[in-house]
C-alpha cells in the first residue's frame, strides 16, 4: 500500500528528502539554543560577565537566524512535497480511472471514486506534511534533548526517562482503546449522513407520506447512540491531557528537590536546572505530540488504503498487442456468446447468443426488464468482454481491434446520458471535436433538436448546467443523440434514449436517421413497439436469451412475447384506424 | 488541445471561504447561547476549573523564582544545609498541581458532555427543521450545499466550540497573568517583551494577510478540481463511449497544476509563519537575557538573577499563547462561517399550514357521519367552522377540483394559467403533452407541496389551503418520477407507506404491484437490505417498489407521475393490471408518454405551455385530430 503511493512521489523526491533534513537541523540548532541559554544564566548572570553574556548572546542570535533558514526552508519543502504529492495522486488517479472499463467502474461507483480523488487525498497530503514535518523532527527533537540533558546532569534526566516511559505506556494503552472506539463511532457516522442525504435528496417522498416527524424520531435515536459513542471515545482522549499535565508537575517537583540537593552540593548550577526544566517541556511535548500523529496517521490509513485500491486496479479491458483500426463495415456477428458481469458468477445475463447483423440494416430490440438488452448492446464495441464464445464487428473480432478505433465507429447513446457543462456546441464536440457549426447544426436536424435549441436565447451557445440541470429530459436525451451522430460511427446504437421524448418527436428522428445515414448500422432498445416495428428486424429478448429474431410480421405470427407486447400498445391505433375509416 | 471549461463551483471545498461574515459577533453570541448557554452550571464549572489549571501553571512558572532564589541560593555553601523550607514550598506547590491536574481533568470531562451534547442536539435540530421545510427548499438549494452543512459546518463547529473558544480564554487568562508576574519582577524588562510581541503580532499579520490571498486562491482551484471530478466521475461512461479519456486527463492535468501552485504557495506562507515566531521567541530571548544581564549586574530597580531566571521562563512562556492565539483565529472565521450557515438554515421558515380541516376516521349510522376512534376504513373531513361554532363531516371521497387556477415557482414566470379540471370520485385523469408543458407542475400542487398563486383547488368540496397537510397528504399515494428508496430491508421500504403495517399487509401491496415475484428472487426475500437508493435494483424493480409503497397506503386519490415510463412494456402490463386493481374506487391523475396507460382514461387533458388545450376521452380526442392526435400517431396534423 505504502509502496504504491510511494510511486507517485517521482518529482518531489527531492523536497520530500530535504524537508525531515531541515526539520531535523532546526532542531539541533533549536535544541542548542536552551543550552546556550543556561550558559549566559551561569556564566554570564550569575559570574557577573556582561561581555560573555554579549558574546554567547551573539551566538545565539546567529543560531536563531540559522534555526529560521532550516525552519522556513523545511516549511516550504514541505509544502511544495507535500501539495504535489496529492497532485501526483490525484493525477495518477484520475488517469487510472479513464483506463477503466465499465466493469471496473461498476466495482468502485460514482461517489466511491469521487471521495477518493477528493477527501483520502486530502487526508493523504496533511499526513504526508505531518509526516515530513514532524514525524522526523519530534523523535529527534525528542532525542536531542535528551542528549543535552544527559551532558548537563544524567542523574537528573534518569527522571525524564523514567517520565518518558510512564507516559509512552499510558498514550500507548489510550490509543488502543479511542481507535478502537472511534472506528466504530465513524462508522455509524457515515451511516447517519446517509441517512440525511436520503432524505435530503427523497424530501418528496418524505413528504408526500407524512413521513416528517418518523423520520426525525428515527434520526434522534440514530444520533443519540453516536452521542454516546462519542462521549465514550471522547472520554478516554482527555485522559490525555491531565496525564501530560501530573507528568510535567511530578518531573518539576522531583527535578527541584533533587536538583536543590545537587545545587547545594555543588555538582549543578542553577543555570544548569534552568536548562533541564526547559529540556524537560521539550521532551514531554514532544512526546505528546508523536502521540498526537499516531493517532494522525493511523486515520489516514483508511484513505490510504481506498487511494491504492484505485491507483493498483487495472482495467480488465486490454488493447490487443498488434491492433486493428479500421472497421471495415458496420456487420455484426454474435458467435455462442455468453456473458456475465463477474468473473466468478455463475450466473449468465446473456446464454448462447447468435446473431448475424448485416451492415446498414436497422435492428430494434425490445424486452423486459432485465432481459439484458443493454447487456447484449455494451458488448458490440466492448464495454464489457465476452464471458464465451466471439464477437465478430466488420468481419473481425471486437478484441482485436484497437479499442479507440472501434468505439469511434460503434456509437453508442447511453441510457444513463449525461451533457457536461460548456456550451451545447461543447458539448456536441464530444462526438467530434472538429465539427463545424454546419454539422453540429445537421445533426441537431436529425436529432429533432435544432428546433429548441434555436428557442434557447444564446442558441447554441446556450452553457449547459452542470449535470444537464437547465435541459429537459427530453431535451438531454435529444442532445444525446446528436452528439452521437456527429461521430459519423458505422453503427450507431440507441439504448432506450428516446423514453422522454413524444411518439411524434421519435418517429421524425427515425426517419430522419433512415434518409440520412442509410449506410450505418443501427441498434435501437425501446419500450414502445411503435419505435421498433419498421425496424428491417428485431431481437425480442427474455432472460438473457433471443427468444425471437425477424421482422414485425414474423414476430407478430410466431412470437407470443412480441404479439403480446404489441397488442398492449396497439390496440389503440387500431381503434383509431376504425375511426378514421368511419369519418 | 480543448481549452479548460469555465467551472462551476461544485459543491464548498471543505474549508471554503464563506460568505463574508455580516454579523460575526451576533453569530458568535448565539452559538455561545446555544452551547454553553444550554448547560449553564457545567459551564460555569468549566471555567472555574480551566481558571484554576491555567493560575496553577503560571504559578508553576513562579516557583522556580522562589525555589532558586529563596530554597537554593541561601543553601549553597552551608555544610549542613537545611531543605526544610524547600519541603515545605514543594509540599505546597504539590498541592497546588495536584488540583490543577485534577481540574485539567474535570474540565475536559465536563466538556466532552457539552461538546458532545451541542452536536448532537444540532443535528437532530437540523434535521427536524428540514423535514420541515418546504419543497421549495430542496428545489432552490444544491443537495451538496445542505449536506456539506451536516458534515463540515458542524465539524467545524465542533472544534470550534470543544477546542478554540477554551483555548483561546486559556491563552488569554496565561497571557494576562505571565504579563502581570513580569511587570512585578521588572516593569522596564516587559517594556521589552511588549516591544518583541509587537513585532511579533505584526509579522503575523502581515504574512497571514500575504497569505490569504492565496488561500481564497487555493479555494477556488479546489472547487474547480473538485467540480472537475464529480462531473467526470458521474459521467465516466459517456467518456468512455466517446474516447474523451485523453482530452478529459489533458483538462484535468491542467486545473490539476494549478491547483497544486496555489496550493503550495499558501502552505509556504503558512508553514514559515510556526519557524519565524519560534526564532522571534528565541530571540526576544536573547535580548531579554542581555538586557536583563545588564539590569541583575548593575542592580537596577533590586533585579536578582533569580528573578532573572523566572522571568526569561515567562518571557518564553508568553510567546506561546500569543502564536496560539493568531493560529487559532483562521479556524474561529471559518467556524463562524459554518455556525452561520447552520442558523440559516435553522432560521429557514418551515412549510406554512393553516389548515385546520383534519381527516378521521368515520363511520356512516343512519346516513350521518360520526366520528370513530378505531380503523373503520371510512374517512371524513372534520371541518370545524368558526362562524357559528360547529363542526361538521364530510366524507373523504376523492372529488378533486381546479377552479381557474394560475401558479408560477417564481412570482415573475407562470407556468400554469386558468387550469379547470374536475376529477369525481373515482375517476382516472391522464395529463399528456410535450416535457416543460406543466404536467408535473400540477401533481406538486394537489398535494401542497407548492401554493397557488391564484384560483381554487377543491378537495371534497373543501379548498385544500383548509385542509390540514399532513392530513391532506396521508389522503393522497404519489409515485413519483424518480424513485427514491430508503436503506433498510424490502419490507421496510414497502412498509414506508403504512408504518404499523403487518407482514400480511405487506406481502399483499407486493402482490397488487405484482412486485412480489422479483421480491422473492432476491437473496433475502423481503428481508434483503436496500443501500444506496436500491442501486442493486433495476429502475423497473425500484418502480414496482414505490408502487408497492403507494398500495399499502391505501388512498382515496393517487397521483401517479410517469410511474410506469422506466419499466418496460411486459412488466408494464403486469403493473397496469396491479394499478387497475388499485385504482377500482380511487381519483387518479396520471402522467405518462404512453398510450397504454392514458388510453383508457376516463378524461385526457393536454397540455401544453402551462395550458389545457385538449380534454376529452381518447376517443373524443383522436377524432378531434388535434394536439392529441399528432402526439400518439407520430403523425404531424395536416388540417
Amino acid at each position: 500500500m505504502i509502496k504504491t503511493l510511494a510511486k507517485y512521489i517521482k518529482e518531489y523526491k527531492k523536497a520530500s528528502i530535504l524537508t525531515p533534513i531541515c526539520m531535523i537541523m532546526e532542531v539541533i540548532f533549536e535544541t542548542i539554543i536552551p543550552y546556550c541559554m543556561g550558559l549566559i544564566v551561569t556564566n554570564g548572570i550569575e559570574a557577573g560577565n556582561m561581555q560573555y553574556i554579549l558574546i554567547v548572546g551573539g551566538i545565539m542570535l546567529v543560531l536563531t537566524i540559522i534555526a529560521f533558514i532550516f525552519g522556513a526552508l523545511g516549511g516550504i519543502y514541505g509544502a511544495e512535497a507535500s501539495t504535489g504529492f496529492a497532485k501526483n495522486l490525484r493525477k495518477g488517479l484520475f488517469h487510472n480511472i479513464q483506463t477503466f472499463s465499465f466493469s471496473n467502474i461498476d466495482k468502485f461507483s460514482t461517489s466511491g471514486l469521487i471521495t477518493r480523488l477528493t477527501t483520502d487525498v486530502t487526508n493523504i497530503q496533511n499526513a504526508y506534511q505531518m509526516l515530513l514535518r514532524m514525524a522526523f523532527r519530534a523523535p529527534v527533537s525528542m532525542l536531542f534533548a535528551m542528549v543535552m540533558s544527559f551532558a548537563v546532569s544524567w542523574r537528573i534526566s534518569l527522571i525524564f526517562l523514567g517520565a518518558i516511559v510512564f507516559l509512552s505506556i499510558c498514550f500507548a494503552i489510550i490509543i488502543k482503546f479511542a481507535m478502537k472506539y472511534f472506528s466504530q463511532v465513524f462508522e455509524k457516522y457515515d451511516d447517519l449522513n446517509e441517512t440525511i442525504q436520503e432524505n435530503v435528496s427523497a424530501i418528496r417522498v418524505v413528504k408526500a407520506f407524512v413521513r416528517e416527524d418518523y423520520e426525525s424520531k428515527e434520526l434522534k435515536i440514530a444520533a443519540g447512540n453516536i452521542y454516546k459513542m462519542f462521549v465514550k471515545a471522547e472520554n478516554v482522549v482527555v485522559m490525555n491531557g491531565p496525564l501530560m499535565f501530573f507528568t510535567i508537575y511530578a518531573t518539576m517537583l522531583i527535578i527541584s528537590w533533587y536538583g536543590a540537593h545537587l545545587i547545594v552540593g555543588g555538582s549543578l548550577t542553577t543555570g544548569e536546572l534552568l536548562t533541564l526544566f526547559t529540556y524537560s517541556l521539550q521532551i514531554l511535548a514532544n512526546l505528546m505530540f508523536i502521540n498526537f500523529m499516531f493517532v494522525m496517521f493511523t486515520l489516514s490509513a483508511a484513505s490510504a488504503k481506498r487511494i491504492a485500491e484505485v491507483l493498483n486496479e487495472e482495467s480488465d479491458l486490454k488493447n490487443p498487442e498488434e491492433p486493428v483500426y479500421d472497421v471495415n463495415d458496420g456487420s455484426v456477428l454474435f458467435n455462442n456468446v455468453s456473458f456475465a458481469y463477474n468473473a466468478d458468477a455463475s450466473k449468465y445475463v446473456l446464454k448462447n447468443i447468435n446473431l448475424d447483423i448485416k451492415s446498414g440494416e436497422t435492428i430494434g430490440i425490445i424486452g423486459g426488464t432485465g432481459s439484458s438488452k443493454s447487456s447484449l448492446v455494451n458488448l458490440i464495441n466492448r464495454l464489457y468482454d465476452v464471458s464465451e464464445g466471439e464477437i465478430l464487428v466488420g468481419g473481425i473480432n471486437v478484441k482485436d481491434y484497437d479499442m479507440e478505433s472501434l468505439r469511434n465507429q460503434v456509437a453508442v447513446v447511453l441510457q444513463k446520458n449525461v451533457l457536461f457543462s460548456g456550451t451545447i456546441f461543447d458539448n456536441l464536440r464530444w462526438g467530434n471535436p472538429d465539427a463545424t457549426e454546419e454539422q453540429c447544426i445537421e445533426a441537431c436536424k436529425m436529432a429533432s433538436a435544432h428546433d429548441f435549441v434555436m428557442n434557447f436565447p444564446d442558441g447554441y451557445n446556450t452553457k449547459i448546467e452542470q449535470g444537464g440541470t437547465n435541459v429537459s429530459g427530453g431535451q438531454k436525451q435529444r442532445l444525446c443523440i446528436a452528439r452521437a451522430l456527429l461521430k459519423n460511427p458505422k453503427i450507431i446504437i440507441f439504448d432506450d434514449s428516446t423514453s422522454a421524448v413524444d411518439t411524434a418527436t421519435d418517429a421524425s428522428i427515425r426517419k430522419a436517421l433512415k434518409e440520412a445515414i442509410p449506410g450505418t448500422t443501427k441498434f435501437i432498445i425501446a419500450q414502445r413497439v411503435s419505435s421498433v416495428m419498421e425496424a428491417d428486424r428485431i431481437i425480442v429478448m427474455e432472460e438473457g436469451e433471443v427468444n425471437g429474431f425477424g421482422t414485425h410480421d414474423e414476430l407478430l405470427n410466431n412470437n407470443l412475447i412480441y404479439r403480446e407486447v404489441y397488442e398492449s400498445q396497439t390496440g389503440a391505433n387500431a381503434d383509431f384506424d376504425e375511426m378514421k375509416g368511419g369519418i | 488541445m480543448a481549452e479548460p471549461k469555465p467551472m462551476k463551483m461544485g459543491r464548498r471545498g471543505p474549508m471554503g471561504p464563506g460568505p463574508k461574515l455580516d454579523h460575526p459577533f451576533k453569530t458568535f453570541g448565539r452559538l455561545i447561547k446555544y452551547s454553553f448557554g444550554r448547560y449553564p452550571v457545567p459551564s460555569f464549572l468549566v471555567l472555574v476549573f480551566m481558571l484554576f489549571s491555567t493560575f496553577a501553571q503560571i504559578r508553576g512558572m513562579l516557583f522556580i523564582q522562589e525555589l532558586v532564589d529563596d530554597h537554593i541560593e541561601p543553601l549553597i555553601g552551608q555544610v549542613n544545609p537545611d531543605y526544610s523550607g524547600l519541603l515545605h514550598a514543594g509540599i505546597k506547590i504539590a498541592i497546588i498541581f495536584t488540583v490543577a491536574a485534577l481540574g485539567n481533568f474535570t474540565y475536559q470531562k465536563i466538556m466532552v458532555y457539552i461538546t458532545q451534547g451541542t452536536m448532537n442536539k444540532l443535528r437532530v435540530d437540523l434535521f427536524t427543521h428540514m423535514e420541515k421545510l418546504p419543497v421549495k427548499y430542496f428545489d432552490t438549494h444544491s443537495h451538496g450545499d445542505i449536506m456539506s452543512i451536516y458534515t463540515n459546518d458542524v465539524d467545524t463547529t465542533r472544534q470550534m466550540i470543544s477546542q478554540s473558544i477554551i483555548q483561546f480564554i486559556s491563552s488569554f487568562v496565561t497571557i494576562i497573568g505571565t504579563f502581570i508576574s513580569l511587570i512585578r519582577l521588572s516593569p522596564l524588562l516587559t517594556l521589552v517583551t511588549v516591544f518583541m510581541i509587537f513585532i511579533m503580532i505584526m509579522v503575523t499579520k502581515t504574512i497571514a494577510g500575504k497569505s490569504s490571498g492565496f488561500f481564497v486562491s487555493q479555494q477556488q482551484k479546489l472547487g474547480a478540481v473538485n467540480g472537475y471530478i464529480q462531473e467526470m466521475m458521474s459521467g465516466q461512461k459517456v467518456v468512455k463511449v466517446f474516447c474523451h479519456e485523453n482530452i478529459a486527463e489533458e483538462e484535468f492535468d491542467v486545473i490539476n497544476e494549478d491547483l497544486y501552485k496555489s496550493a503550495s504557495s499558501a502552505g509556504k506562507l503558512i508553514n514559515i509563519l510556526g519557524p519565524v515566531n519560534a526564532q522571534l521567541g528565541n530571540l526576544s530571548f536573547v535580548v531579554v537575557s542581555i538586557v536583563g544581564g545588564f539590569f541583575a549586574l548593575s542592580g537596577i530597580g533590586g533585579f536578582t538573577v533569580g528573578a532573572l531566571g523566572s522571568y526569561l521562563t515567562l518571557n518564553r512562556n508568553i510567546n506561546m499563547p500569543i502564536s496560539q492565539i493568531s493560529q487559532q483565529f483562521n479556524m474561529v472565521i471559518m467556524a463562524l462561517a459554518g455556525a452561520d450557515r447552520i442558523f440559516k438554515l435553522l432560521d429557514e421558515p418551515v412549510e406554512a399550514d393553516d389548515g385546520y380541516v383534519t381527516l378521521v376516521n368515520a363511520k356512516i349510522e343512519n346516513g350521518e357521519i360520526k366520528e370513530t376512534e378505531e380503523r373503520t376504513g371510512v374517512w371524513a373531513w372534520k371541518h370545524f367552522h368558526q362562524a357559528d361554532n360547529t363542526t361538521t363531516y364530510v366524507e373523504l371521497k376523492g372529488d378533486v377540483v381546479f377552479d381557474d387556477v394560475d401558479f408560477g415557482y417564481t412570482e415573475e414566470k407562470m407556468v400554469l394559467h386558468n387550469i379547470d379540471l374536475f376529477a369525481t370520485p373515482g375517476q382516472k385523469i391522464a395529463f399528456v403533452g410535450s416535457t416543460g408543458a406543466g404536467k408535473t407542475t400540477i401533481t406538486n400542487l394537489i398535494n401542497r407541496f407548492y401554493d397557488i398563486q391564484d384560483g381554487k383547488i377543491r378537495y371534497d368540496g373543501i379548498n385544500i389551503n383548509k385542509i390540514k397537510k399532513d392530513d391532506l397528504r396521508k389522503s393522497l399515494g404519489i409515485v413519483l418520477q424518480d424513485t427514491h428508496l430508503f436503506t433498510g430491508t424490502v419490507k421496510d421500504n414497502i412498509r414506508y407507506g403504512k408504518i404499523d403495517a403487518t407482514d400480511e399487509e405487506v406481502y399483499a401491496a407486493a402482490r397488487l404491484a405484482n412486485a412480489d415475484g422479483f421480491i422473492s428472487r432476491l437473496p433475502d426475500g423481503y428481508d434483503t437490505m436496500i443501500t444506496g437508493d436500491g442501486a442493486s435494483l433495476s429502475q423497473g424493480q425500484r418502480q414496482l417498489l414505490a408502487i408497492a409503497r403507494a398500495a399499502i397506503a391505501d388512498p382515496p386519490v393517487l397521483i401517479l407521475d410517469e410511474a410506469t415510463s422506466s419499466i418496460d412494456t411486459r412488466t408494464e402490463k403486469l403493473v397496469q393490471e396491479g394499478m387497475d386493481k388499485l385504482m377500482k374506487g380511487r381519483t387518479t391523475f396520471v402522467i405518462a408518454h404512453r398510450l397504454s396507460t392514458v388510453k383508457n382514461s376516463d378524461c385526457i387533458m393536454v397540455l401544453e405551455q402551462g395550458r389545457i388545450i385538449e380534454r376529452g376521452t381518447h376517443d373524443e380526442l383522436i377524432a378531434a385530430k388535434g394536439k392529441y392526435y399528432s402526439l400518439y400517431t407520430g403523425n404531424q396534423v395536416t388540417a
